[in-house]
């Protein structure tokens, strides 16, 4: 399909059957505060997409908007078909298939690992109790930290806490996930044990939207990257060309601020 | 090792040895200090003996004025001779076994419910407990079944009745206080309002004017004819006067928990009423449990108010005693000391279970 990989900051993406996520003219406002303007994307089926920006360029807004963690005043989102607004079944139903994972990973304290992990196959996925204990420990092997399943969170370093986190969003078995700088509250040396589960999971077709400064995440795995600026998209374009040959000088400049050290 | 050069040193040495070390380090601890620990054993000195003298040494149990009489300490003597007056008030004296069984049924479900959070075994019966439990006060409480005589509840009166209105304040006080204060936080503009509007009616005013609003205010809008019960309004209003004061309290433990757990709570597509009652309320009310006993202690002593629509609770059978042969009036000191003695046991048993509740629930998370 045609979906633009060139910088696009007017054109309507036109929606197709493989878009799992359309965004058309939406506008957001704080009060009197233009958080996010105009703004147009659409996402593919196993689209991995990474969102960078200066900080208050209203990328983890954009995110957050996906699954209605924020509302917006104006413009239309569509998440696999449904059409994200007021309605509260809507709402849910988006919710079940678009996870968000934190950045300062918000495990639930009061509750072990495993607990963290069975909650919402137990009560949103009415699975059985014995059914979604497999099923956690399933994704704990695969974020590899299986033998953690029964400490409490704050009993885990950062790394551990947001590797629970991912598996915690893949339990749900979504569709999409959506990542809001999950490295940056992490210490440097934890931050590839994190990375290295996204990586995996780009490379099984997950669809992955993530606001992240990891310019080296967003060479290996990323198939559009978007570069945001006071609430605009400045540039959207495949990793090679963004980073090789930016078109807007805002880009340049942020890349060169980024890369330099 | 070298860590372990910077332990303290292990105690040795004779207790005496160990004693004088100790008071040396806490107590005799630079001038001020020692001046402060001399200062404190003085007043000990000054205050403890005439005290001890008093309700010990020089008191008497007889229970008749002239055994009072003859001594110079506390005449325990009137609480011996008026006990039963005291505990169960004007209840009939015959039958007065059937509300000390009453309160050993409550004493036994509020052990059973505190109990269960070291007994995980025991949180499925606290429903069944209070179920049961509640009715069986009652039929023993009012008769008129199983061949027991009806006593009305005007005749109710002393430790029974303070222990139940505080119970049953309890047990409905708190599921109205959390309904309040969600229903403050709530975005629905009319649910907002009316809890606004409840708490800050209710907490402007004290209780002795609701006490009163309840009892004679209220059943000039009731129909002629139509009456409730005297007692039943009073537990009704300790109980919304009580929630007001707990819904802020709530309030303050919603608002210590993090954005971010609502937040993950909802991208997990919870409902509101799951991430409330799973993610938000469990660490929420863990928050609030020193607030939510004071508020408990508080109205447990605020029943004593109910003397003033006719009920004798506990405090108002001591009146009742002093009052019932003018020879024992002049000792109104013991027998308010004999009540703020029980009173005392009750707050501090409370407070100490406070603290050991929020000692428990910790040991599962150490951070």
């Amino acid at each position: 399909m045609t979906v633009a990989t060139e910088t696009t900051t007017g054109a309507v993406p036109s929606p197709s059957k493989e878009d799992v996520i359309t965004v058309s003219k939406m506008n957001k406002w704080y009060g009197n505060f233009h958080v996010l303007k105009d703004i147009d994307l659409s996402v593919r089926k196993g689209e991995r997409i990474v969102i960078c920006g200066p900080s208050g360029s209203g990328k983890s807004t954009l995110i957050r908007t996906m699954n209605r963690l924020e509302t917006y005043q104006s413009g239309e989102i569509h998440v696999d078909g449904i059409l994200l607004g007021d309605d509260v079944k809507n709402i849910e139903a988006v919710r079940r298939e678009v996870c968000m994972v934190f950045q300062h990973f918000n495990l639930f304290p009061h509750m072990t690992v495993l607990e963290n992990l069975t909650l919402a196959p137990i009560w949103v996925r009415k699975m059985p109790k014995k059914e979604a204990n497999d099923l956690a420990m399933h994704y704990l092997q695969r974020v590899r930290i299986a033998e953690q399943a029964h400490k409490y969170p704050g009993q885990l370093s950062g790394g551990q806490q947001q590797r629970v986190a991912i598996a915690r969003s893949l339990c749900m078995q979504p569709k999409i996930m959506l990542f809001d700088e999950p490295t940056s509250a992490l210490d440097p040396e934890m931050v590839k044990e994190v990375l290295d589960v996204m990586v995996e999971l780009a490379k099984e077709g997950m669809t992955m939207l993530c606001v992240t400064h990891e310019m080296g995440f967003a060479k290996e795995v990323a198939d559009r990257v978007i570069f945001m600026d006071a609430g605009q998209i400045v540039e959207m374009a495949g990793p090679q060309e963004f980073f090789d040959n930016p078109k807007s000088d805002r880009t340049k400049l942020f890349l060169s601020q980024i890369l330099s050290h | 090792m070298s860590e372990n050069a910077k332990m303290p040193p292990l105690p040795t040495g004779t207790f005496g040895e160990r004693a004088v070390t100790w008071s040396r380090k806490n107590l005799f601890d630079g001038w001020f200090n020692t001046l402060l620990t001399l200062g404190a054993i003085a007043f000990i000195i000054w205050l403890i003996p005439p005290i001890f003298n008093w309700a010990v040494v020089n008191a008497t149990l007889t229970p008749t004025i002239e055994g009072c009489a003859e001594v110079t300490g506390a005449c325990w003597g009137f609480v011996n001779a008026n006990l039963r007056l005291i505990l169960f008030g004007t209840y009939p004296y015959d039958e007065q076994w059937r509300p000390v069984l009453a309160m050993i049924v409550l004493v036994g479900i509020i052990c059973g419910s505190l109990a269960a959070v070291k007994f995980p075994g025991l949180r499925k019966w606290i429903i069944p407990m209070w179920v049961i439990g509640v009715p069986v006060i009652g039929i023993l409480m009012w008769g008129g079944v199983f061949g027991l005589t009806y006593v009305q509840n005007s005749f109710w009166g002393g430790l029974p009745l303070t222990m139940i209105l505080s119970a049953i304040g309890v047990i409905f006080a708190f599921p109205l206080g959390l309904l309040l204060a969600l229903g403050r936080q709530s975005n629905m503009p009319a649910i907002k309002t009316v809890s606004v509007v409840y708490i800050e009616v209710i907490r402007g005013v004290p209780l002795i004017t609701v006490l009163f609003m309840a009892s004679v205010m209220f059943p000039l809008f009731l129909p002629a004819g139509v009456t409730i019960d005297k007692l039943l309004r009073a537990q009704i209003g300790i109980i919304l006067f009580t929630a007001a004061y707990l819904a802020e309290v709530f309030r303050g433990g919603l608002q210590a928990v993090p954005r971010g757990q609502f937040e993950a709570a909802d991208s997990l597509s919870l409902s509101y009423w799951q991430s409330m009652r799973l993610i938000i309320l469990p660490q929420a009310l863990r928050l609030v449990i020193p607030p939510t006993v004071n508020s408990f202690i508080s109205m447990f002593k605020d029943t004593t108010l109910v003397v003033i629509i006719g009920l004798f609770d506990f405090l108002g059978t001591v009146k009742l005693a002093l009052r019932s042969d003018p020879a024992w009036t002049k000792y109104y000191v013991e027998g308010y000391a004999f009540a703020a003695a029980i009173f005392f046991l009750i707050c501090f048993s409370m407070a100490k279970y406070s603290a050991y509740l929020e000692k428990e629930l910790r040991k599962g998370e150490r951070r």
